[in-house]
């Protein structure tokens, strides 16, 4: 009797939620995979065929995934570089400091990001402020960063370094700094105490955080389409392509978001199962 | 725990018998450097797009003089005012649905354990981690092809609440986690239904993460941007469309002022919603 009224508060409980997200989110998902796998032509012909798997393969798309990896491989390795001395920094303050240089780094994460990367394009664009300022300053020859790779990464790293820093100073913070004063008294150089004690140590948030970055990078839209423009296209404004502007292939455009996923699963995947390892 | 003590000695990392090499002193310096370098690099953006949308001579890095043009400008651009009353519009009914919805779920959650469940923990959590992109696509194309409904506002709203709803369950779960389950039943074995259990009992007690869950859901909501460009349609501009297809059309001062707006407007709510989230019930 008890058991049943609880299966029934569970049930009523989970309903609206199963219910949205079943319909709203995965059966759209499935749709998906039923499009990749169909026939191509005005958008879609509903026939069996696998060829949309086979378009993916062409050059000109090739080099876009391979442009989208080195980007956001790159956008990750900054990120890391510059991410990994700022949160031992922040975690080497006093805690009133520390609680509040880790609140600024995390801030903008929260604003609007397509009000920040159009802030990034107020900077770069020619005559904007980093020209103007030049300008000012006496250097004659204009640089015009906007819609290239470079601004691109910019973007990319201001976007994502949260997601870095956010990882790095958890693991980094509850780090016990006397292993370090151990190190070195048993003769460790600087180096050797961080390549030694620190980092590994420090690993979970390293992974962490460059899974996050990588995988939010590779799937980013919003960035290339607006500081890229055409000729820096990524994966994300493929697909976008793909479906919305002619020549239009549902089919090709639902096997790259496809193939997007399972990119990141792999990711995902070989972090959980490196975490597990040194765990 | 013990902070002080820690900050104390990780300040001498250096052993005294052991001589400071060129590293050791370097090393503060060149981190603190590191560390300005990134301020600027976060906040560079932000300060100049506020100064420009207050300058006469809105792009130039060149003062020009302080200007509110471009505020009045945009308050009496009559499309500005349609797509602000949609972005409110979508962020109040899709805020609403997720509470519910994510409230109800998680209350499920952190109550029963139920065959199924991790799978259910991974669906909920998907909407976090899966690119907007795809999520954005795909219910286009189930909008467009199976129930053939138009898009709309109806259908904006229907895209939030569900990445809100996962975002919301995520939250409340974390406020119910500390939660005392003895409370709901001693106020049960005293004889209280389970609706008046949860208003008399769970919801005073959990409110802060309710609400702080809504405030994070209308926040999402007001910004989002990649999801809502798919499955929008006709008459539906939200603001951030507006600002994409300003942009895209080219830059002008007016959206300074605009994105300026949008930037304040985002940052209080979240403030606000982490402050809440901090609230420890007393």
């Amino acid at each position: 009797m008890e058991k049943q009224r609880e299966r029934g508060q569970l049930a009523l409980l989970l309903l609206p939620s199963t219910l949205w997200l079943g319909l709203f989110f995965l059966a759209p998902l499935g749709i998906i995979l039923v499009i990749s796998l169909v026939q191509r032509g005005g958008p879609v012909a509903w026939q069996l065929d696998g060829s949309a798997y086979v378009r993916l393969l062409d050059p000109l798309h090739l080099k876009i995934f391979l442009r989208s990896l080195t980007l956001a491989v790159l956008t990750t390795f900054v990120c890391l570089l510059v991410g990994y001395p700022l949160a031992y920094y922040i975690a080497q303050r006093p805690p009133r400091l520390r609680h509040l240089l880790h609140f600024f780094v995390l801030l903008p994460l929260w604003a609007n990001s397509l009000v920040l990367t159009y802030a990034w394009m107020v900077l770069l664009r020619p005559e904007g402020f980093f020209d103007s300022l030049l300008h000012a300053l006496g250097f004659a020859e204009p640089i015009s960063l906007l819609y290239t790779p470079t601004a691109v990464v910019i973007g990319l790293v201001y976007w994502y370094l949260p997601f870095m820093v956010y990882p790095l100073y958890g693991s980094i913070e509850k780090f016990d700094f006397t292993l370090i004063e151990a190190a070195h008294d048993l003769g460790a150089t600087r180096f050797q105490a961080f390549r030694k004690v620190l980092l590994p140590l420090t690993m979970p948030g390293v992974m962490a955080g460059s899974l996050l970055v990588f995988i939010s990078a590779l799937g980013t839209f919003v960035v290339p389409a607006l500081l890229g423009g055409d000729k820096t296209l990524m994966w994300g404004n493929l697909i976008q392509q793909r479906f919305l502007s002619t020549p239009q292939d549902w089919p090709l455009g639902a096997a790259l978001s496809l193939a997007m996923m399972l990119f990141m699963s792999v990711g995902i995947w070989f972090y959980f199962r490196v975490n597990r390892e040194s765990a | 725990m013990n902070e002080r003590s820690l900050s104390t000695t990780t300040r001498a990392t250096v052993p005294i018998h052991r001589r400071a090499t060129l590293w050791d002193r370097l090393l503060e310096p060149v981190l603190g450097v590191n560390a300005c370098f990134i301020y600027v690099f976060l906040y560079m953006p932000i300060v100049v797009l506020i100064a420009f949308s207050f300058s006469a001579s809105p792009f130039s890095a060149v003062w020009g003089g302080f200007s509110i043009d471009w505020y009045i400008q945009l308050f009496q651009d009559s499309e500005i005012a349609r797509a602000l009353r949609n972005t409110l519009i979508v962020a109040s009914f899709s805020m609403l649905f997720a509470t519910i919805i994510g409230t109800m779920t998680a209350l499920a959650l952190s109550k029963f354990q139920f065959r199924g469940r991790n799978a259910f923990e991974t669906t909920l959590n998907l909407p976090i981690v899966i690119p907007d992109i795809v999520q954005g696509i795909s219910l286009l194309m189930f909008l467009v092809l199976v129930v053939h409904l138009a898009l709309g506002l109806p259908t904006i709203i229907i895209a939030h609440t569900v990445f809100n709803i996962s975002y919301v369950a995520v939250i409340v779960r974390a406020r119910l986690h500390g939660f005392d389950r003895r409370l709901e039943e001693a106020a049960m074995d005293l004889g209280a239904t389970e609706w008046q259990t949860f208003w008399k009992i769970t919801f005073p007690l959990i409110w802060p993460g309710i609400l702080s869950g809504a405030l994070l859901a209308f926040t999402l909501s007001l910004d989002e941007f990649v999801v809502t460009f798919f499955v929008t349609g006709p008459g539906a501009t939200t603001l951030p469309i507006q600002v994409y297809s300003m942009v895209k059309r080219g830059v002008t001062p007016e959206i300074n002022a605009l994105a300026t707006l949008m930037l304040v407007a985002s940052i209080l709510l979240v403030t606000l919603s982490i402050l809440l989230q901090r609230r420890r019930s007393s």
